[in-house]
This record gives structure tokens, sequence and C-alpha cells, in this order.
């Protein structure tokens, strides 16, 4: 989209380790993350997509390489300052990861008042149901998560990730277990969140649906290394046997 | 596919835990037994909660929502039960006493063991059952499906609203609890005295209290204390550090009874000791 080469990268990997036991899960993984721009992360399941970007947020600590984020290389960070830069960073859990003894107002109120702390009652209250219109939810303020629906539960998810306006958008698997017309929409915000907040997001999938949606460049992770860089066209036209399995294959619905 | 190799697997996995709970860490070498590695992460853990117990911010509203919970969750537990052990301590002692000739020291006798013994120790471990269990769960719960990841990425910090809340409403209401367990003893005691004889309520309570000291109730009160810390502790930490899959969840929440169970009685031993010691 739009390129710059002058601004630095908002993420950069070096040389990224991680191993757990005997079973090295990423071998030496070197990335960018452009400003404004969606990454999408490929590779088969359990090749460590989420392991990369647990440790971008540093939930995870990488055995040896750098990670560099909005110019701070997280794995050398004290608390505070860790704190600092995860108040930049959205992570769009897998599993949604939404609180679930506390309903959707609650949940969504949780981030705000941590990383927002000068927020009126008024000015929060707001908020949460301009979030909420944002990823087209209204009347759930007060449902228990359980009560809802996986789509629901993603936009929800969704919703409490971008409240805090972050400037990078990390997003695990987001349209999977999804039906095909709400993984859709969830393609389609994830399209409008990077326009209206101008983030710069990774978004890790196996849904060639959603690559084709959000993709600006794409990296394909296999065997813990980088295997292959590029442009949606450029993957879309592989010879690569690997490359186009994953794109040739149709999808099962 | 072939899985991943579980024993080593486990090893740095239980090494993982140890950089999350102490963002310290430790060296890797192939001889550093698992157990080693769970004894460091132990330590590690209530060196975290220890300090994030007298740091700034605590999570009052969290306490008392823990607080209630664990009160709502063992009440009606504990008054039946507390009632039933004063009534079988009364009616089984009843013979020898009799044989004795000292049936008026039955109140007394059953009130000292309900203060000294009885009490604590069966709130303790019906709390290790329903209590440490719940938290395993819990938090085993949020640790599977992401929730104590995610309010990390808030820059909120788990410990000290997931662990600390939940460690200082055991260790307050844990207390409460077994004084209302003895007290629900004594009352049951009372019922037995009338089921084979006759005694009136206000010559009962003070036969039972006659001869109970400041140092009877003083360390069998202080030991409750410790019950509690252990039954929260045990309960948060299996819970924090269950692992991976649905399956851990369960699993957290059953070690967590069994080993706080056996903390329990374990720290009760240790009480007499001291008690002992300081008594003579
Ligand atoms: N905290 C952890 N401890 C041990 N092994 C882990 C951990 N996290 C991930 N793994 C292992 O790393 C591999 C990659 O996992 P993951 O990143 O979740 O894969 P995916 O690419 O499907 O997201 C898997 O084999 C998984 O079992
Ligand atoms: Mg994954």
């Amino acid at each position: 989209m739009i390129e710059n080469t002058t601004i630095k990268p908002v993420i950069d990997i070096q040389n990224l380790k991680i191993s757990f036991g005997s079973l090295n899960v990423l071998n030496d993984v070197s990335l960018q993350l452009k400003s404004q721009e969606n990454l999408v992360v490929l590779g088969k399941s359990g090749t460590g997509k989420s392991v990369l970007i647990k440790c971008i947020a540093r939930l995870l600590k990488a055995d040896q390489g750098t990670i560099t984020v909005l110019g701070e290389e997280v794995n050398a960070l004290k608390t505070e300052d860790l704190n600092e830069i995860r108040k930049k960073i959205g992570f769009l859990f897998q599993s949604g990861a939404l609180y679930d003894s506390m309903t959707v107002k609650e949940n969504l109120e949780f981030p705000l008042r941590r990383i927002k702390k000068d927020l009126t009652q008024s000015e929060i209250d707001a908020k949460v149901t301009e979030t909420l219109a944002n990823v087209g939810l209204e009347d759930v303020l007060n449902k228990m998560p359980s009560e809802l629906s996986g789509g629901m539960r993603k936009r929800i998810s969704l919703a409490r990730t971008i409240i805090v306006d972050p400037e990078i958008m990390l997003y695990d698997e987001p349209t999977t277990g999804l039906d095909p017309i709400t993984a859709e929409e969830i393609s389609e915000l994830i399209n409008d969140i990077q326009k209206k907040y101008k983030t710069a997001s990774i978004i890790i999938t196996h849904d060639m649906e959603c690559v084709r949606t959000v993709a600006d460049r794409i990296i394909m992770l296999k065997d813990g290394d980088v295997y292959k860089e590029g442009s949606l066209l450029e993957f879309e036209n592989s010879t690569d046997s690997y490359v186009s399995s994953f794109f040739k294959t149709k999808k099962i619905q | 596919m072939k899985k991943i190799v579980p024993i080593k697997n486990l090893k740095k996995y239980a090494i993982d835990k140890t950089i999350k709970v102490s963002e310290k860490s430790i060296e890797k070498t192939s001889k550093i037994s698992a157990f080693l590695v769970d004894t460091a992460n132990v330590f590690l853990f209530l060196t975290r909660v220890f300090k994030n117990t007298f740091s700034r911010g605590f999570e009052f509203k969290e306490f008392l929502k823990h607080c209630f919970q664990i009160g709502n969750k063992s009440f009606a537990l504990i008054s039946i039960t507390g009632t039933i052990i004063g009534l079988v301590l009364t009616i089984q002692s009843r013979p020898i006493l009799i044989k004795f000739g000292a049936l008026n020291m039955l109140p007394n006798m059953v009130a000292i063991s309900l203060i000294r013994e009885m009490g604590p120790v069966i709130t303790a471990l019906i709390c290790a059952g329903k209590i440490g269990s719940s938290m395993g769960a819990e938090l085993g719960s949020m640790r599977v499906t992401e929730q104590i990841d995610a309010l990390e990425v808030s820059s909120a910090n788990p410990i000290k609203y997931l662990i600390v809340p939940r460690v200082l409403a055991a260790t307050l209401m844990i207390p409460l609890l077994s004084i209302f367990a003895i007290t629900m003893g004594i009352l049951g005691g009372w019922i037995g005295a009338n089921i084979k004889g006759d005694l009136n309520f206000v010559l009962y309570i003070s036969q039972a209290f006659g001869k109970v000291e400041f140092m009877d109730l003083i360390p069998a009160i202080t030991k409750t204390f410790f019950f509690g810390a252990v039954i929260g502790l045990v309960g948060c930490y299996k819970g924090y550090n269950a692992g991976r899959g649905t399956e851990s969840v369960g699993i957290a929440a059953n070690t967590a009874v069994v080993t706080a169970s056996f903390l329990v009685i374990l720290v009760d031993l240790i009480a007499v000791q001291i008690t002992d010691l300081i008594l003579q």
C-alpha cells in the first residue's frame, strides 16, 4: 500500500530462535512489519505462528535473536517499559480470551481503565458503545461471554483489543472456526480497522479467503524458517508445490 | 505426524513457566531434573506473590469478591459438618467418660478437641477440596484459554490481579470459617448431650468453656491462617501454572486438592510441634 522506505519498521525481528525442550519451533526467523501494512503469516498448524506473535508481546521469551517493537528491544525491557510497549499492541487471541467471569461491558472496560487511566465514566461508556458499533454489535453490553455465538465472541474480542487504540495489531487466526460468511465479515473488519486506526498488523491465518481480503504482503513459515516472502500475486502465481498446495486447495465448506 | 517427546518437553515447559513467573531464565542443563525446576518454580512463585502482596495497588474489589465467594461456597457444608462432628464426638466419648466417672468433663472435652484440632482441620480439609479445586480450575481455564495472556497484554499484572486477592481471601476466610465450625460443633455437642441425658444450655456452655484457656485458642486460630494461606497458594499455583490443552484444567484442579490437603496435615503437624515447644 503505502511505500515508505525511509520510516523504520514498526516491528523488526532478527534471527528469532525459540525451542521447547528438544522441539525447535522457530530456528531463524527474521521479518519486518512496516507502518500501516497488513502482513499475513502463513504456515501449517504447529509451525510456531502463535509462538512467533507471543514472542512479540513477550508472552514468551525468545532463546535467541532480537525483537524490536516501535524502536524498543522487547527482550531487554523492564516490566514498566514492557507495559508501555504492550499498551501499543493489540493482541487478538486465537481463543478470543474473553474474561468469562465478566460481562461484555466489563470486558471492554477492563483494558480501558488500566491503559487510559484519566477517562471519566461517561467517556468510558461512550468509547465502549462506539467501539462495539465499529465491530458491528449493539445490545450485548450486559451479556456474559458464554451467552454469545462464536462470531460475536470474536467481535467482542476484537472490540476489546482496539478499544485502547493500539498502533500494532496481532491477529491469531481471526477467522478460524467461523462460518464462511462471518469469516468474511471479520476479514473486512480487519481491513476497516487498518484504515480507521492506521494500524500495522500481523495476521496469522490459513484461511485463504482471509488472506486474499487482507494481505498486503505474505510471509510463509515452514519448519521453523521463513520459506517464502512476497505479495499475494507472487504467491498465487508461484510454481513451488508447497506454496501452491496452500493456494490451490479448494476451501471445504 | 508424531507428537513431541513428552518428558523433554515437560522440562523445557517448566523452564518456560519459570521465565513467566520470574522474568529470569534458569540455566537449562540436561541434568536439571523436573523436580528441581518445579521446586525453583514454587519458590519463584512464592517470592513473586509475596512481593506483589506488599507493593502498591491492592485489588480490594477482587479481594472482597473472593472473600464472599469462599464464605458463600463453604458456609452450608461447614455448618452441617461442624454440627455433626460435635454430635459424634459427644456420643462417642460419653461411654468412656461414664466408665471413668467423669461425665461432667464431657462438654469441656468436646470443646477442647473441637477448638484445638477438629474445627480447624476439618474446615481446612473441606476448603482444600472446595476452594483449592475451584481456584485450580478457574485459573487453569484462564491459562488455557489465554485469558492470563490477555491480562498481561492489557498491562495488568496477573499475580496482583488474580493471585494476591485469592490468597489473601483464603487466608482471612478460613480462620473465620474455622471459628464458625467450632461454634457449630459445640452446638452439635449440646444436641448430643441431650440425646441421652438432660443438660441445660447455659450449664453446658459454662462447662464447655470452663477449662478452655487462652492458650488453647491462640495456637489453634493461628494455625488456621496458615491453612488458609496454604490452600490459596496451592490452588493458585496449580491453576496459574496449568499446562496447555483443556485436560490441564482438570489436572490443575485435581492436584490442587491433593497437594493442599496433604500440606494442611503437614502444617498441622508442624503447628503441634511448635505449640508443644512454646508451652513447655
Ligand atoms: N508454551 C509452550 N510450551 C511448550 N510447547 C509449546 C508452547 N507453545 C507452543 N508450543 C509448541 O510449539 C509448537 C508451535 O505451536 P504454535 O505456535 O501454537 O503453532 P501454530 O503455528 O499452529 O500457531 C507446537 O508444537 C506447540 O506444541
Ligand atoms: Mg496457533
